[in-house]
């Protein structure tokens, strides 16, 4: 187990920076999730870690030790792949073996490891089989003991449940959480998948065109996002944004929307925008979910209004709604049986305690 | 009284033949065993009749009976040749010849291939496409220059080299090495690069990568590769007509007609005979490893 | 537990000095080896490939005994002969008329194959590979035995219809007709085995697509299947015009060259006279008149291989 720590690192290809100066600490035993969507650097940021790639600037450390020029071999990770690039000729206690084996593992040590791993992921029935005879689930797993096999300071996953279908995913994201729970060794997890790295993070690492967005746990990230981009990209379905501005109301702030619509802000929220220049143009952030159906009673903070919904989306056990003010799609989830119809009018509530406020240009929340 | 005429919409508008689907099918099935079969004649005419005349002493072939029959078939072609120390000699030789160009080849297409496929190096998309070109280069351009430049050689150093089978081994990789490599180029790339990877995270060298994942894992390709590379050097006639003169150092396909026609007296049983068994190794090879012979030629070109 | 007491991996340690050239000097020895490995395959080509190639240019220059350069004279030699011109017509006859027939039987052989069922395409397949398998020289021999001027088991059918012995290798035009005919019998095989490995990855969607546009067999063929298979099909034709235009084996055995040099190619004509003639230039500059027409088929095969390369 070893801490992981990355400074000011860099990486350019020709012309092009994929990553542009990360900082990130690491502990030990933590198990950190970078999220982000296409192209913003997670995984070429795994990579250097692993040391698949070459770091172009900064410094990359596990266990104290700078590795930058160290090769992977000797780095003491192991890696798990999105395609899981298991050896198709061997079996798969070959697989998880073949480090162990290329290392001059005794052979007793070798053969506890792997059915120790086996045990722990349940794939002991599948040990002589080859990889083509598996489902892509059992391949995961796997490839999962084959990395856990090498007791490895760093576990390097990247986006290794890409590939499965919905149910399965869930099953294994469990499976994976179980496992750190039981080994307890530092992880890095690179997905695009947001709920990904809800569920299974101690801090999600947020990252946007090769830069870090925000680092946090999932509440942190949840209730306190930093950025346009983290706000709008956790959560699901994502954060609304509608276009505001602030404006003096009796002894408060108002929030308005439209020419016919304003809240009363709550008081925590007003003192904290206190010093924000009133009719500057502003966006609220606010969650579907603090969009609901209007109850009986009035709650602080809380405030009501009428609209017409545009598409409702029953989920079951809510429905999801969408409606237009003044020319954006706004998306709320109200309670299954609160009369929601398509096209048909409904009292909404809006929890203001929970808004956000962001500087439109600069994607700042303020 | 009007009669109502009904339209009825759903009805198709041209007039269709039921069942013609599977009749049509039926036809077009039975045209093709037709000429398949008129194909298959046709390709086993020559193989078949090599047989037939195999069987046959020279009085009955002499007798000018009916050829495509076998009236009293003997074996005394087969003995005669089997016993033969000439022709166990050319037997030999094309043995050993291909035997050891197999090697050659595979030991010089195989890392080549792996480097050109994998390891990205200045120059290799070039030598890839270079590799490719050179199969282009047939020998009938080269057996001349190769001749002389032997023959230079030879005078130099003074090591025997016109008229003697090992010369063979330096030239017939020209021939295999060159597709071997494409082939083999094809079949690693594509391994998935992932595999690599894995590979090195787990420790492995370049050497390891190469022995113990891919080798494994393009063993058809390697297969294929080989039963290429032994074909064409045990059916190869132009290079050892050239550089192979007397009968102690012929390879099969020179010395069945080099010593079985003598002059204008053409012993047909024997050498339909010897043909037959000159033939006999690449025909079993590819009785048993078809698929692989076949993956072999579609390789080069789809691949490719 | 996973956690076995073991020797724990020890990273070498860094010092602030460790400087960023090892990582460096490690990719020069990636690129080193890859060298190595390669070297053997570049030595081989160069030396007894290109360099022949280019010493036949040289060798061409030069007299008979090979004592004196003469330049361009051995060229002017072959232009003023006859059989010169002779054999440059015949190989591309040849070439020509055996490639378009092979490609030809080869596809239409392909589709009957494609037609039945999985099962049995593999043992037809087997049947039809077979002459493709025999090594050429060994399978002249017995067409040359078919075609015996005395035993032909040929004539000897045909005499049951009353046609008359024909001499197959006696007569200048049944001669091309016999060379052609064997080429096409070794070959077709081949181009066989290539188009149906490309028919069958057509998808059946865009037949199914196309019947339902109301297309029949023959424009089922000309609107989905050879638009699909444009790069096979130039492929495989350029690599056989090349390997026929070079063909040795097959009229060296059946004909000689003969009757009266009427089906010598650059190939035989090039043995026989470098060779049997003992005049190496002279036989260099025959073999050298293949150059030009390879290199031009060359030139299109890379174009297609590149366009298709950039089309993947």
């Amino acid at each position: 187990m070893a801490d992981v720590t990355l400074r000011k690192v860099i990486k350019r290809y020709d012309e092009v920076e994929a990553v542009r100066g990360i900082d990130l600490d690491i502990a030990d035993h933590e198990f950190v999730v970078l999220v982000g969507p296409s192209g913003c650097g997670k995984s070429t940021t795994l990579r250097m870690i692993a040391g698949l790639e070459d770091i172009t600037g900064g410094d990359i450390m596990i266990g104290g030790d700078v590795v930058n020029d160290v090769p992977p071999k000797d780095r003491d990770i192991a890696m798990v792949f999105q395609n899981y690039a298991l050896y198709p000729h061997m079996t798969v206690a070959e697989n998880m073996s073949f480090g162990l084996r290329l290392k001059h593992y005794p052979k007793a040590e070798i053969k506890s490891r792997v059915t120790e791993a086996a045990r722990m992921l349940d794939i002991t029935d599948l040990i002589d089989r080859k990889p083509k005879q598996l489902s892509g689930g059992q391949r995961q797993r796997v490839a999962m003991g084959r990395a856990i096999v090498r007791n490895p300071k760093v576990f390097l996953f990247d986006e290794p449940l890409s590939n499965l279908d919905a149910k399965l995913r869930v099953q294994m994201r469990i499976e994976i959480k179980k496992v750190h729970q039981k080994v307890r060794t530092t992880t890095v997890y690179v997905t695009h998948d947001q709920v990904e790295a809800m569920t299974l993070a101690d801090r999600v690492v947020v990252m946007n065109h090769g830069r870090i967005e925000q680092i946090g746990t999932p509440n942190d990230l949840y209730h306190n996002p930093a950025t346009r981009f983290v706000a709008g990209f956790i959560g699901s379905p994502a954060m609304n944004f509608l276009p505001c501005r602030l404006e003096e109301a009796g002894g408060g702030l108002n929030i308005r929307l439209t020419d016919r619509l304003a809240f009363p802000l709550p008081p925590a929220r007003a003192a904290r925008y206190r010093n924000v220049p009133r009719d500057e143009k502003l966006l609220l952030g606010i969650r579907p979910e603090h969009i609901t159906e209007a109850k009986q009673h009035k709650e602080s903070g809380v405030e009501t209004f009428d609209t017409v919904l545009d598409v409702t989306e029953p989920m079951g056990m809510e429905t999801l709604i969408y409606f237009m003010l003044d020319g954006v799609e706004v998306c709320g989830r109200v309670n299954p049986n609160a009369g929601a119809r398509d096209g048909g009018p409904l009292r909404l509530a809006v929890d203001l305690n929970n808004m956000h406020l962001l500087n439109e240009g600069t994607g700042v929340v303020l | 009284m009007t009669s109502t005429i009904v339209i009825d919409k759903a009805a198709p508008t041209r007039k269709v033949k039921y069942g013609s689907m599977s009749r049509d099918r039926t036809w077009a099935l039975r045209w093709s065993y037709f000429f398949l079969t008129l194909f298959a004649i046709f390709s086993l005419v020559p193989p078949i009749y090599m047989l037939i005349t195999s069987l046959k002493g020279s009085a009955e072939i002499s007798a000018a009976t009916n050829p495509w029959w076998v009236f009293h078939p003997t074996l005394s072609n087969y003995i005669e040749l089997l016993t033969s120390n000439q022709y166990l000699r050319f037997f030999l030789n094309s043995a050993m010849v291909s035997i050891f160009v197999v090697t050659i080849t595979m030991l010089i297409s195989v890392p080549a291939a792996f480097a050109l496929a994998r390891m990205r190096f200045w120059g290799s998309a070039t030598l890839a496409t270079g590799v490719f070109l050179t199969y282009l280069i047939p020998d009938s351009l080269l057996f001349i220059p190769l001749f002389k430049m032997f023959a230079v050689i030879g005078d130099w150093t003074g090591i025997q080299l016109i008229n003697r089978w090992y010369v063979l081994l330096f030239i017939y990789p020209t021939l295999t090495v060159p597709f071997c490599t494409w082939i083999m180029i094809g079949y690693f790339a594509s391994i998935p690069k992932e595999l690599d990877e894995a590979a090195i995270i787990d420790g492995a060298s370049w050497f390891q990568t190469l022995t113990r994942i891919f080798i494994p894992v393009a063993l058809p390709g390697l297969i294929a590769a080989t039963i290429f590379a032994f074909t064409v050097s045990w059916a190869q006639f132009l290079y050892p007509l050239v550089f192979t003169t007397s009968t102690d150092q012929q390879v099969l396909p020179v010395g069945i007609i080099t010593t079985l026609i003598k002059g204008d007296v053409f012993n047909w049983g024997q050498i339909m005979t010897g043909a037959l068994l000159g033939a006999a190794p690449p025909l079993i090879i590819y009785a048993f490893l078809m698929d692989y012979y076949i993956a072999g030629l579609t390789a080069g070109a789809t691949k490719g | 537990m996973v956690d076995v007491a073991i020797q724990p991996n020890s990273v070498a340690r860094a010092g602030g000095a460790r400087k960023r050239t090892s990582l460096r000097t490690a990719l020069k020895r990636r690129s080193t080896a890859a060298f190595l490995m390669t070297l053997p395959l570049i030595l081989l080509i160069s030396v007894l490939v290109l360099y022949p190639a280019f010493y036949s240019l040289y060798l061409a220059t030069l007299n008979k005994s090979m004592q004196r350069f003469v330049g361009l004279g051995n060229f002017e030699f072959l232009f003023k002969r006859d059989t010169f011109w002779l054999v440059v017509k015949q190989s591309c006859i040849f070439a020509i008329s055996a490639v378009v027939f092979k490609a030809l039987i080869g596809f239409i052989v392909a589709h009957f194959v494609h037609n039945i069922p999985a099962k049995g395409q593999r043992k037809w397949r087997g049947m039809l590979l077979v002459p493709w398998v025999i090594p050429p020289a060994m399978s002249t021999l017995a067409w040359l035995w078919l075609f015996d001027p005395s035993y032909s088991a040929f004539n000897y059918t045909l005499a049951f219809f009353g046609i008359g012995p024909i001499p197959w290798t006696g007569d200048a035009n049944w001669a091309r007709f016999t060379v052609i005919l064997v080429n096409i019998w070794y070959g077709a095989p081949f181009f066989m085995i290539m188009y149906l490995a490309s028919l069958k990855s057509v998808p059946d969607q865009l037949y199914e697509a196309a019947a339902i546009d109301g297309a029949n067999w023959w424009q089922r063929i000309w609107y989905v299947t050879l638009p699909m298979m444009r790069n096979i099909i130039a492929i495989t034709t350029l690599f056989s015009l090349i390997v026929t235009f070079a063909n040795f084996d097959i009229v060296r055995i059946l004909t000689a060259g003969g009757p009266l040099d009427y089906t010598h190619i650059f190939a035989t004509w090039a043995f026989r006279v470098g060779i049997e003639g003992s005049d190496i230039p002279l036989g260099a500059s025959v073999s050298l008149f293949m150059v030009p027409i390879l290199a031009v088929a060359a030139i299109f095969i890379l174009r297609d291989v590149n366009k298709r390369g950039n089309e993947a």
